[in-house]
C-alpha cells in the first residue's frame, strides 16, 4: 500500500471537493478512486470500509477515515494548518464553519430542478454577499494581515478560497464590493500549492454536470427529488 | 461577568443542547440567556454579538463563539475531552460526527409536516438501528472497554450517550438488540457529572413541544 493518502468518491466535487483542496494547500500528493457503479459501492460496503455506508472515505496513515469534516481536521492538524492553541483553532473552526454553511447551499444545486435552480442561485448570492463575506471582509481590514488567523497560512485561508471561487462561478462580480476579498483571493491564489491546484491537469474537478449528478444517483440509488433550502 | 460561560439560544433543546450536555459532563457550571422574541434576537445581531447572524452563541474564556461544532471542540480540547492525540482525536471526530447526522433527524423532526411525521419518525429509527447504534456496539463489543475511545472517558462517550436517550424518547426499545449499549448507556449514567445533569432541576432540557417550535418560528422568521 502506497503511502500516499487515498480518496474514495464519485469523480466530482461534493463533499470530496474540500479535502483535495487542503491536502493540495499543504503539498500533499494523493490518489484517487472514483465511484462509477453501484457494484464498486456496494463492495466497498461489504468489506467494511466505510464506517457509516457513506462516502467520503479517505485511506490515511491506516486508518479508513469518514466523515468530512473529521478527515479535514486530521488534515489540517497534521500539516500545521490548525492554528498554534485551542483559540487559534476555535477562530478557524468558526471561519471555517461559515465557510461549510455557504458551500452548502451550493453542494446541491446540481441536483435541484431547473426553477429550483433560479431560487438557489439567488439565495447563495444573497447569503455570500450578505451574511459571509462580510464577515471575512471585516477580519481581514480589523487585523490587515495577509491571513485570516494568526498571521499564518491555515485551513480558514484555503477554505475561504474555495468558497469564492464556488460562488464566482454563479455570479462572476461578486467580491466587487469587498475589496479586501478581492485582494485575498489574488495573494492566496498565488502561493505556490494552491497556484499548482488551480491549472488545468490538477486534481481539481470541474462545476459539476449532469452526468455527474447521474452517477451519483445510480450509485448511491438517491432518485428522490432534492428540495432547495 | 463571571468566569463561567454564557450560552445564548431558545429555552429548548436544539442545537444548544450538545453543547449544554458537554459542558456539565466536564463538570463545567454556565450560564443561560433565553431567547424569546424577535426583538432579542435582532438585538444581539445590532449588538455585533452573533458572527453569522445565529445562534448558538456561547461567550467563554473572552470570545463570543458560535458555530456549535467550533464550539464542542473548543469545549472538548479544554477540558480533556478530545483524546491524547491526533488519531484518538481523529476517532473521536468520526464517531461525533456520524451521531451528529443522526442527531440532525431529531432536531428536524419537531418541525416537518404533520404528514411527514411518521415517515421521518421511520428513518430515524432506521438509521439508528442499521446505520448508528450498529457502528458502536461493535466498536465497544470490540475493545471491551468502557469508553468508545482511548479506554478514556470523552466528548465521543457524552455525545452517544445524548444521542441513545434521544432516540429512546422516540422509540422506546432501540436499545432491545444492543447489549454492549445498553451496558453502556448504565455507566455512562453513572458517571457522577452525568448523573447530576440527568436530575430534575439540571440544566438539561425536555423534548421540544409546540411552544418550543411556536417561539422558533417567532424569534427567527423573517
Amino acid at each position: 500500500m502506497s503511502t500516499k493518502p487515498k480518496l474514495y468518491y464519485f469523480d466530482g466535487r461534493g463533499k470530496m471537493e474540500s479535502i483535495r483542496w487542503l491536502l493540495a494547500a499543504a503539498g500533499v500528493e494523493f490518489e484517487e478512486e472514483f465511484l462509477e457503479t453501484r457494484d464498486q459501492y456496494e463492495k466497498l460496503l461489504q468489506g467494511g470500509s466505510l464506517l457509516f455506508q457513506q462516502v467520503p472515505m479517505v485511506e490515511i496513515d491506516g486508518m479508513r477515515m469518514v466523515q468530512t469534516r473529521a478527515i479535514l481536521n486530521y488534515i489540517a492538524a497534521k500539516y500545521n494548518l490548525y492554528g498554534k492553541d485551542l483559540k487559534e483553532r476555535a477562530l478557524i473552526d468558526m471561519y471555517v464553519g461559515g465557510t461549510d454553511d455557504l458551500m452548502g447551499f451550493i453542494i446541491m444545486f446540481p441536483f435541484l430542478s431547473a426553477e429550483d435552480k433560479e431560487k438557489q442561485r439567488a439565495l447563495i448570492i444573497q447569503k455570500a454577499t450578505s451574511r459571509y463575506f462580510p464577515v471575512y471582509e471585516k477580519v481581514l481590514k480589523d487585523h490587515g494581515q495577509d491571513f485570516l488567523v494568526g498571521n499564518n497560512f491555515s485551513w480558514a485561508d484555503v477554505h475561504l478560497l474555495e468558497a469564492i471561487l464556488m460562488v464566482e462561478e454563479k455570479k462572476s462580480d461578486v467580491l466587487s464590493g469587498f475589496p479586501q476579498l478581492q485582494a485575498f483571493k489574488a495573494r492566496i491564489s498565488s502561493i505556490p500549492a494552491i497556484k499548482k491546484f488551480l491549472e488545468p491537469g490538477s486534481q481539481r474537478k470541474p462545476v459539476p454536470d449532469d452526468k455527474y449528478v447521474e452517477t451519483v444517483r445510480r450509485v448511491l440509488r438517491m432518485y428522490y427529488d432534492v428540495k432547495a433550502n | 461577568m463571571s468566569g463561567k460561560p454564557r450560552l445564548t439560544y431558545l429555552n429548548g433543546r436544539g442545537r444548544m443542547e450538545s453543547i449544554r450536555w458537554l459542558l456539565a459532563a466536564a463538570g463545567v457550571e454556565f450560564e443561560e440567556v433565553y431567547l424569546e422574541t424577535k426583538e432579542q434576537y435582532e438585538k444581539l445581531i445590532k449588538d455585533g454579538f452573533l458572527l453569522y447572524q445565529q445562534v448558538p452563541l456561547v461567550e467563554i474564556d473572552g470570545m463570543k463563539m458560535v458555530q456549535t461544532r467550533a464550539i464542542m471542540s473548543y469545549i472538548a480540547g479544554k477540558y480533556n475531552l478530545y483524546g491524547k492525540d491526533l488519531k484518538e482525536r481523529a476517532l473521536i471526530d468520526m464517531y461525533v460526527e456520524g451521531i451528529s447526522d443522526l442527531m440532525q433527524m431529531i432536531l428536524m423532526f419537531p418541525f416537518s409536516p404533520p404528514d411527514a411525521k411518521e415517515k421521518n419518525l421511520e428513518s430515524i429509527k432506521e438509521r439508528a438501528t442499521n446505520r448508528y447504534f450498529p457502528v458502536f456496539e461493535k466498536v465497544l463489543k470490540q475493545h471491551g472497554q468502557d469508553f468508545l475511545v482511548g479506554n478514556k472517558f470523552s466528548w465521543a462517550d457524552v455525545q452517544l450517550m445524548e444521542a441513545i436517550l434521544a432516540v429512546e424518547e422516540k422509540v422506546p426499545d432501540v436499545l432491545s438488540g444492543f447489549p454492549q449499549l445498553q451496558v453502556f448507556k448504565t455507566k455512562m449514567s453513572n458517571m457522577p457529572t452525568i448523573k447530576k445533569f440527568l436530575q430534575p432541576g439540571s440544566p438539561r432540557k425536555p423534548p421540544p413541544d409546540a411552544h418550543y417550535v411556536e417561539t422558533v418560528l417567532k424569534v427567527f422568521k423573517k
